[in-house]
């Protein structure tokens, strides 16, 4: 797997109708990211011959974006697991592009469900041995999780409340996160209860939004426009599908995704200058925290307080403002990957990490079911 | 035929169990360990040599939470998942009890409620009585 490091890069990204896009269908936004990537690249629609598309509405996305532009690709993708899926399809065109099955490949995802149902939108069946007991799902999955988390460890709500509001103060320096208003701990514990322990603040947001990456071979990424993020280590991991299956509820595959991704990289969890996780709620990002290194199982609570992964904290976490603020449009997986080649190239304006070199970008799919790490770098990296 | 491809499977026996008023769980002949959900080999070993027994019913709270809906949505009720004494752990919710009260280690005893549309194994607090 080493033999992958560094061969492939990301050389577009795009955005498009972050937070609300009110009159667009999921094919119209997803378009708007798409031009985005591929203008960044200096390519056209024609130059692309893989297609992946993730998409909640429908099971073919790869191939109803590839007809809806007018692609005909040498290969095509549709992975659906969970919201790491965009991840999971960077390692997939990292693999077909070093086999020579295809050369430029094309990474959409696109969601209009706020907009159109201004309610998380699920792509699963229920589930035979839950759904008689009615959680809110995802919610509650990630509620039980949290409360073993702190029965074992302590962990408080105002340690959870931390991560809602670090994240909060990322999104104010971000003009495209949809909500950018101050907010602080007590706000998040008085807010509405959803599952306990969560209240709504707890919780990602319901946007609309798309995003895009456009991927080649390092060889090609040399004589694009913009500087290449190298994707020097990428893997993924899932132990289980259904909560009640997890083996245990306070520990993630990210433990496993996490230290392969290292080792492909060669890197070690304090090397890296910016970390981007999927915090689809509070207890997301402390889980992640510490499954990938940067803090001991079960500190993650007392690791985020005092403003540490805030602006001016000791470690940038989520600094488009994550899931929680920035947007949450059903699956958030490609965010992370897009603010971490954002702070590679040095673009992130207002938040930007100075001299950022080296990043982290986690997707997480299910209830802490799929995990995706990529370890992404700059040139100087290689 | 003896090679003919019928149900039920484990999924409709373990309902059809229920709809009798009784709570069984498979166990693998082979490695020994008890399975939940229901399935048609072992995850533990891979075998399909499954049988059912009967639960002991006998559980602890392994993790546990309050949804809080708006009352047409089926109001404040307790969700949690229950180590069973066999070893296997299933999602279920905890009766008997105000579903706040509900914590982490707490000794359950199931039973089997057939008074809603289909039926389903619930909780409730060990030695609380009837």
């Amino acid at each position: 797997m080493t033999g992958l490091r560094g061969k492939s890069a990301i050389v577009g990204v795009g955005t498009y109708g972050l937070g609300e896009a009110p009159g667009l269908s999921e094919y119209e936004i997803m378009t708007g990211a798409i031009e985005r990537a591929l203008g960044e690249a200096g390519l056209r629609a024609k130059d692309v011959d893989a297609v992946f598309c993730t998409s909640m509405q429908q099971n073919m996305g790869s191939l109803t974006l590839a007809e809806y532009l007018g692609i005909q690709p040498r290969f095509s993708d549709s992975t659906v697991i969970g919201g790491s899926s965009n991840l999971a399809q960077v390692l997939i065109a990292m693999m077909a592009i070093e086999t020579g099955v295809c050369e430029t490949a094309l990474i959409a995802y696109a969601s209009n469900q706020r907009s159109t149902s201004g309610r998380l939108v699920s792509s699963s069946k229920p589930d035979p041995y839950e759904a008689p007991y009615n959680p809110r799902q995802p919610i509650t999955s990630y509620a039980l999780s949290a409360s073993r988390h702190m029965h074992e460890f302590g962990t408080t709500r105002e340690q959870f409340a931390e991560v809602a509001v670090a994240a909060r103060a990322w999104a104010a320096m971000n003009p495209e996160a949809f909500m950018r208003d101050p907010l602080t701990i007590e706000d998040v514990l008085s807010a509405r209860p959803i599952s306990d322990p969560f209240t709504v603040r707890d919780c990602c947001l319901v946007t609309d939004g798309a995003g895009a990456l456009v991927v080649t071979s390092a060889a090609r990424a040399k004589d694009m426009p913009k500087p290449a993020a190298y994707v020097l280590g990428a893997a993924m991991a899932h132990w289980h599908r259904y909560i009640a299956n997890m083996p245990d509820l306070t520990v993630t595959a990210a433990s496993e995704s996490g230290a392969r991704a290292y080792e492909m990289a060669g890197v070690k969890p304090s090397d890296f200058d910016v970390v981007e996780v999927y915090d689809a709620f509070t207890i997301n990002t402390i889980m992640f925290l510490e499954d990938l290194g940067f803090c001991p199982k079960g500190e993650g609570g007392r690791f985020v307080e005092d403003g540490a992964i805030a602006p001016g904290g000791t470690l940038p976490v989520n600094t488009n403002g994550g899931g929680l603020s920035c947007c949450h449009p059903g699956m958030y997986g490609m965010f992370p990957v897009i603010e971490t080649v954002r702070q590679l190239r040095g673009e992130a304006g207002d938040r930007q990490i100075d001299g950022a070199a080296l990043g982290l970008a986690h997707g997480n799919g299910g209830v802490f079911s799929s995990q995706v790490s990529l370890v992404l770098g700059t040139q100087a990296t290689l | 035929m003896s090679d003919a491809i019928a149900g039920p499977g484990a999924e409709q026996t373990y309902f059809d169990h229920l709809a009798e008023g009784e709570f069984h769980i498979q166990h693998c002949t082979a490695c020994h360990k008890a399975v939940f959900y229901p399935r048609a080999v072992c995850p533990h070993c891979g075998s399909d040599a499954l049988e059912w027994r009967q639960a002991s019913g006998d559980g602890v709270v392994y993790a546990t939470s309050v949804v809080r809906q708006r009352p047409e949505k089926g109001g404040v009720y307790n969700v949690a998942l229950i180590d069973l004494a066999e070893g296997a752990r299933m999602m279920s919710r905890v009766e008997g009890i105000a579903p706040e009260k509900v914590t982490i280690g707490m000794a359950v005893r199931a039973e089997v409620d057939r008074s809603g549309d289909a039926p389903l194994v619930v909780f409730r607090p060990a030695g609380g009585g009837s």
